[in-house]
């Protein structure tokens, strides 16, 4: 790069901060600028266009057999998504591609309207604020409740700056209340592989939340919960729609039915034989021919 | 949010890096080995019941070696959850580093009378290889006693675990790596000594090496470097980076899902860990008199895993009860019935790994013993009294 080409560049984002810096307060309408007169910041997450999660044609095989069969698919921002479909149908290796674990044959992959999913680490997909649930509660087993939730909390995940790491006031109260949030606050200092199936799973939401994602993937969040769990995790999911988005992966029709009923109109999406075969409310999905027919067997 | 405000407090009490009784054991250990041990070898007479054999200080002194490895081993496998079976490597490369030091320390003093180490005057070398350019000034073999097992750590553990290399196979590369080592370190075109080594020494800094002052020097070292490692693994467990190694070995999907590189986690700790070794390594060679290829036999590095296993994993005054114990056990049995040793090691190795998974510290740590123990605590109280 030449070095007038260099200055020219530094006039130009000048010019677009300045352009930035002027608009601001005056025309931003709910943290949706128009685009002409924003810069797009490197990793930074951009909802400007509605869609927070966007999935395009995701082709994955493995030896021949395809687990995803171009997927598309779009979430958009604050909406709460409930994923439904017989099994073997790609739920979780959909999800194994948002979170970088599985590379896709083909497609793109997209976080709001400028991160590609596709080129990113796990660790650092998780940085730019996507969270996931495993369908197994996964969590430190040997460290205390506590701990679990210290190490998700939102903070520089440098080595160096763990190894001086201090929690700050603010930072344990944080804690306290997702323990509170959690139910989980009588158990603060057990240790988490002592804790009953469900409780883990909703550490594991906890540690989830403490990262602050802006999207968060719950892959059969309520497996193995007692009724009254069940409840009160669709009554926690319901209170995080619209400040975060939600994709829920689910068998349990119960509880999707609990996370949609207030809303009729929201969206359900039926996978089959890693495609979307279906999209549409609960009530529209479950008259669905198509979805009837894999269902139940032809 | 009345009931958040009012909540106690739930943060364990992290104020000290220690506990009073943590840290008056670490002060008499200190004592012990400053103090009481020096006094007992050096002032009292040989005919005394309290005085220390020079055999027993050696012994001692080469077993805080072994104890420093196992205390690396401990963090590397017992929190980290990655068992290594190369630490042997990093440890001869310290022994190695020290041990040119000492050769040139020798001077002319040697069987040729000549100014290069005998190996070399045997092999008709006219000048020194380029990498004992250095060897003649301590600060810069001190440092390679530190970069040299640091940096081949750095290289391995960064393509391994780049790699994502785990588990069984990881140890299985460091075994290899460790074989080829070894292999390398037998060959005399090397520039090590070929398989006699590095031995005879004479001197250190130009004071005589033999001497019971410079042995008991030298002992106080290891025995203070020992108690600083461990000091210094309490600190790194104690922190948030060592939950985190905690929780890489427990769930390390999840770490990376929380938006951690496990990468420069394991690199970290998996270097320091080498370090550790190979400035264990140093501290060896100068108080046993030699070094060679078969402190890199597979088998050697092997046996660091069971000191840490037998000690206890997961703790850190585990695997130094263990290299005690399991060394202390080795040379009573090499002398009294030294042919069945071997099959003793492998028992053990068998029944801790059966009946012990939390090693000798473990077993203090069951609840079964500890209501034993308390119980016959209360017994002596009851007719003390």
């Amino acid at each position: 790069m030449t070095p007038d080409l260099m200055r020219a560049g530094a006039e130009a984002r000048r010019h677009a901060e300045q352009r930035a810096q002027a608009l601001q307060g005056g025309t931003s309408g709910g943290g949706r600028v128009a685009s002409y007169s924003r810069l797009v910041h490197p990793g930074q997450l951009d909802v400007a266009h509605g869609a927070i999660l966007y999935l395009d044609d995701i082709t994955v095989s493995f030896d021949g057999f395809k687990a995803l069969n171009a997927l598309s698919l779009s979430i958009s921002a604050g909406e709460m998504r409930c994923i439904i479909g017989p099994n073997g149908a790609g739920k979780t290796t959909m999800m194994d591609v948002i979170t970088g674990k599985t590379r896709p044959d083909a497609g793109r992959c997209f976080f709001g309207s400028t991160i590609d999913l596709l080129r990113l680490r796990e660790n650092e997909i998780a940085s730019v604020g996507v969270g996931r649930k495993f369908q197994k509660p996964t969590v430190f087993e040997h460290l205390s409740v506590f701990e679990n939730l210290e190490l998700a909390l939102k903070a520089d995940r440098g080595v160096r700056a763990s190894l001086f790491f201090r929690l700050s006031g603010a930072q344990l109260d944080r804690i306290g209340e997702m323990l509170v949030l959690i139910h989980l606050k009588e158990h603060a200092q057990r240790t988490a592989g002592m804790l009953s199936h469900g409780q883990k799973q909703w550490l594991e939401i906890g540690m989830l939340l403490m990262q602050n994602p802006k999207l968060l993937l719950l892959d059969e969040p309520v497996a193995g919960m007692t009724d009254e769990e069940t409840e009160r995790t669709a009554e926690l999911f319901l209170s995080l729609e619209g400040s975060h988005s939600l994709v829920v992966v689910e068998h349990d029709m119960k509880f999707i039915h609990a996370l949609t009923h207030g809303n009729p109109a929201k969206k359900v999406t039926v996978l089959h034989e890693g495609s979307v075969l279906a999209e549409g409310s609960l009530a529209e999905v479950q008259a669905d021919e198509k979805v009837v027919e894999v269902y139940l067997g032809r | 949010m009345s009931a958040v405000l009012s909540m106690p407090a739930v943060a364990p009490g992290r104020s000290m890096l220690l506990g009073i009784r943590a840290w008056a054991g670490v002060t008499i250990a200190l004592a012990v080995v400053a103090v009481v041990v020096p006094a007992a070898n050096l002032l009292v007479p040989a005919g005394s019941a309290f005085h220390l054999s020079e055999y027993a200080v050696q012994l001692v002194a080469k077993i805080m070696c072994y104890a420093m490895c196992a205390l690396a081993m401990d963090l590397i496998w017992g929190y980290t959850g990655i068992l290594s079976l190369g630490h042997g490597v990093f440890f001869a490369l310290g022994g190695y580093a020290m041990g040119m030091y000492l050769m040139r320390q020798i001077g002319s003093d040697g069987q040729y009378r000549m100014p290069m180490p005998d190996f070399m005057v045997f092999l008709n070398w006219k000048e020194f290889p380029w990498h004992w350019a250095l060897s003649d000034s301590f600060v810069a073999q001190m440092a390679l006693v530190v970069l040299a097992p640091g940096l081949l750590a750095f290289v391995f553990g960064f393509f391994a675990f780049r790699s994502r290399i785990k588990g069984v196979y990881f140890s299985i590369i460091t075994q290899a790596m460790t074989y080829a080592t070894m292999l390398l370190f037998f060959r005399n075109e090397t520039g090590f000594g070929g398989n006699n080594g590095f031995t005879d020494f004479k001197r250190i800094l130009g004071h005589p090496i033999a001497t019971p002052s410079m042995r008991m020097l030298l002992f106080v070292i290891t025995g203070c470097t020992l108690i600083a490692f461990f000091v210094m693994a309490r600190a790194i467990v104690g922190s948030k980076f060592g939950r985190v190694l905690q929780a890489i070995r427990d769930a390390e999907s999840r770490v990376m899902f929380t938006g951690y590189d496990p990468l420069r986690y394991k690199l970290a700790i998996w270097t320091l860990s080498a370090v550790m070794c190979g400035i264990a390594g140093a501290l060896y060679v100068p108080q046993v008199g030699i070094i060679n290829p078969s402190e890199m036999t597979p088998a050697a590095s092997i046996e660091i895993a069971i000191w840490t296993a037998v000690g206890g994993r997961a703790t850190l005054i585990g695997p130094i009860v263990g290299a005690f114990f399991v060394n202390g056990a080795k040379s009573w049995f090499t002398q009294v019935f030294p042919e069945f040793w071997l099959y003793f090691l492998g028992a053990l190795f068998i029944a801790v790994t059966l009946f012990l998974p939390g090693g000798i510290v473990g077993l203090f740590r069951h609840p079964k013993v500890l209501a034993l123990l308390r119980r016959s605590a209360r017994r002596e109280e009851g007719s003390a009294s």
